[in-house]
């Protein structure tokens, strides 16, 4: 896997609860103390042995963890590029949730390895969706949800999400958009922020 | 009610015209503008259009020549290039122009092409200003997606180079004293011959140190030795080099010293300075060094290993002269060379 995933979950628990808890991490899952680099690419193991490393220290479950992330990698200040890439794919929540399905190659066009979860989104009507979350890495659907939770504040959509767990080989999240603009979008423009 | 006229022409109500191409300009037969899309209007902000010449709005560059309608014409189909006449700063556009049915003039349907990322930051631009079946969004997605990754790898690159370079100075210094060691010392033996810049070379090896270490013990031998590398780089200039190369020997590098005088003036700084006692722990450590020296113009041709023996042999007729001295190497191979100068003492 891309160490772009991995050095996430390294900001996030760096970030999150400090510097000293990531080496804590790190340590126990047996990776050396500098970490990830993002354009390398890691044995899928180490990304489970530090989701497990992080769940056993913090004394938290992998699912809420992995959804934390999720948020994370949307609303932290220090990764505002995830945000606005995300932004590009529509105008307002429901415009993304219907090009979801793309995330996975607009992510590959800029860089081929980087191994996204396969999403599938069923229309139910009415506002109700579910998505269907495939990947190798179990549990992925919870940062799928934490993404979707932060980008329908960046949105200012009222969203409903809920975890349905498994079912044939894909984790299914079910999403209610109850009200598509309730608070006022985080602004957002296409041209680059230059800084 | 809308009528077909037949299966190859369609009526097609302005609306439809400004969603599907937001940047069109509509021309009557004559050339004139009669409408333009919405995306266009946003870009002249209002200014009138409305009834004049195309040619006089926009500058069309390519095909070259092109000036009039039925130029325009001819073209039809073909990649156009325009700049819109615009102050205080001109857009480019791509285009294409048809005829409409005979008669009722030409549509021309224009494009940011590659400039579109400067177009959306100058326009600030809007995804609703373009037509969904437009690539522009993505464009402007992969510019940035882009520019993120290129700032990731740079990063990297850094990191890398950082590292890098602390391998390389560790690699280049003994980790004891801090000072250059043998491999660094090498290396400036190597460049100061290749560049053919004189220099003055001297072998420093420590009296009495073995006495300390033993008498003191390894930690106040330690000491004295971080206390001697303190003495040897303030006794030098920035552009000498004073490497650690064993235990308690010393290399020291001048370059365009090779004046006998001037070497052994600083030669006998250091021996005053480290003949000085050094406190340790309540305890006091005294050394003294023996000096040999030798430079590169004492040969015709300097050979730095040759060099280095010579410093050496002058390095032990200091030892065997009694200690804490400094003696130049005795050369016989130009006699009518500088002056050689031997045992001299220091005071």
């Amino acid at each position: 896997m891309l160490g772009l995933i991995n050095r996430s979950f390294q900001f996030f628990l760096s970030d999150t609860y400090g510097p000293a808890m990531w080496d804590s991490v790190a340590s126990e899952a047996e990776i050396g103390m500098s970490g990830f680099e993002s354009m390398l690419k890691y044995d899928d193991k180490l990304t489970e042995q530090v989701i497990d490393a992080a769940s056993t220290l913090l004394n938290r479950p992998r699912e809420s963890l992995m959804e934390d992330l999720g948020t994370y990698l949307v609303s932290h200040e220090s990764l505002l590029t995830v945000r606005r890439l995300l932004r590009f794919s529509g105008v307002n929540f429901s415009d993304f949730l219907n090009s979801i399905e793309e995330l996975p190659e607009r992510g590959r066009l800029v860089l081929p390895d980087l191994e996204l979860p396969d999403l599938d989104l069923l229309d139910l009507g009415g506002g109700h969706f579910r998505l269907r979350c495939t990947s190798g890495l179990a549990g992925a659907g919870h940062i799928v949800m934490g993404l979707l939770r932060a980008m329908a504040d960046d949105y200012g959509a009222l969203v409903l999400l809920d975890h349905l767990g498994s079912d044939r080989g894909a984790e299914v999240i079910q999403v209610q958009i109850a009200d598509q603009a309730l608070y006022e979008a985080r602004p957002f423009s296409l041209g680059m922020t230059v800084n | 009610m809308v009528e077909l006229v037949g299966t190859d022409a369609l009526p097609v109500p302005l609306e439809a015209f400004d969603r599907l191409m937001p940047l069109h300009v509509r021309l009557d037969h004559a050339g004139r503008i009669t409408g333009f899309g919405p995306t266009l209007a946003k870009l002249t902000a209002g200014e009138g259009l409305r009834g004049r010449s195309l040619f006089e709005v926009f500058d069309v560059r390519r095909p070259s020549g092109l000036a009039s309608v039925s130029d325009l014409h001819a073209h039809a189909g073909e990649r156009l290039r325009l700049i819109l006449r615009r102050a205080p700063r001109p857009v480019q556009f791509r285009g294409l122009a048809m005829p409409l049915a005979a008669g009722a003039g030409m549509i021309l349907n224009l494009s940011f092409g590659i400039g579109v990322v400067d177009a959306v930051r100058s326009f600030t631009l809007t995804a609703g200003d373009f037509a969904t079946t437009d690539l522009a969004v993505e464009m402007m997605y992969l510019v940035e997606a882009k520019t993120a990754a290129m700032e990731t790898l740079r990063g990297f690159a850094l990191r890398l180079q950082g590292d890098k370079q602390m391998a390389e100075t560790q690699a280049m210094t003994d980790t004891l004293t801090g000072l250059p060691n043998r491999r660094a010392l090498a290396q400036t033996l190597e460049r100061l011959t290749r560049q053919s810049v004189a220099f003055g070379l001297m072998h420093i090896d420590l009296d009495f140190f073995k006495a300390v270490n033993d008498t003191l013990g390894h930690a106040a031998g330690d000491h004295v030795l971080r206390s001697v590398a303190g003495v040897l780089s303030a006794k030098t200039r920035a552009e000498d080099t004073v490497a650690r190369v064993g235990g308690d020997e010393f290399v020291g590098v001048f370059p365009e010293i090779t004046e006998p005088r001037r070497l052994e003036a600083v030669a006998r700084r250091i021996i005053d300075a480290l003949t000085l006692p050094i406190p340790f722990d309540g305890r006091t450590c005294r050394i003294s060094a023996s000096i040999g020296i030798t430079t590169s113009i004492s040969y015709t041709v300097p050979e730095i290993a040759r060099m280095q023996h010579d410093a050496d042999e002058a390095l032990y007729a200091s030892k065997r002269a009694g200690r804490g001295q400094a003696l130049f190497h005795q050369t016989g191979e130009d006699p009518q060379g500088p002056p050689k100068i031997n045992t001299r003492r220091s005071a």
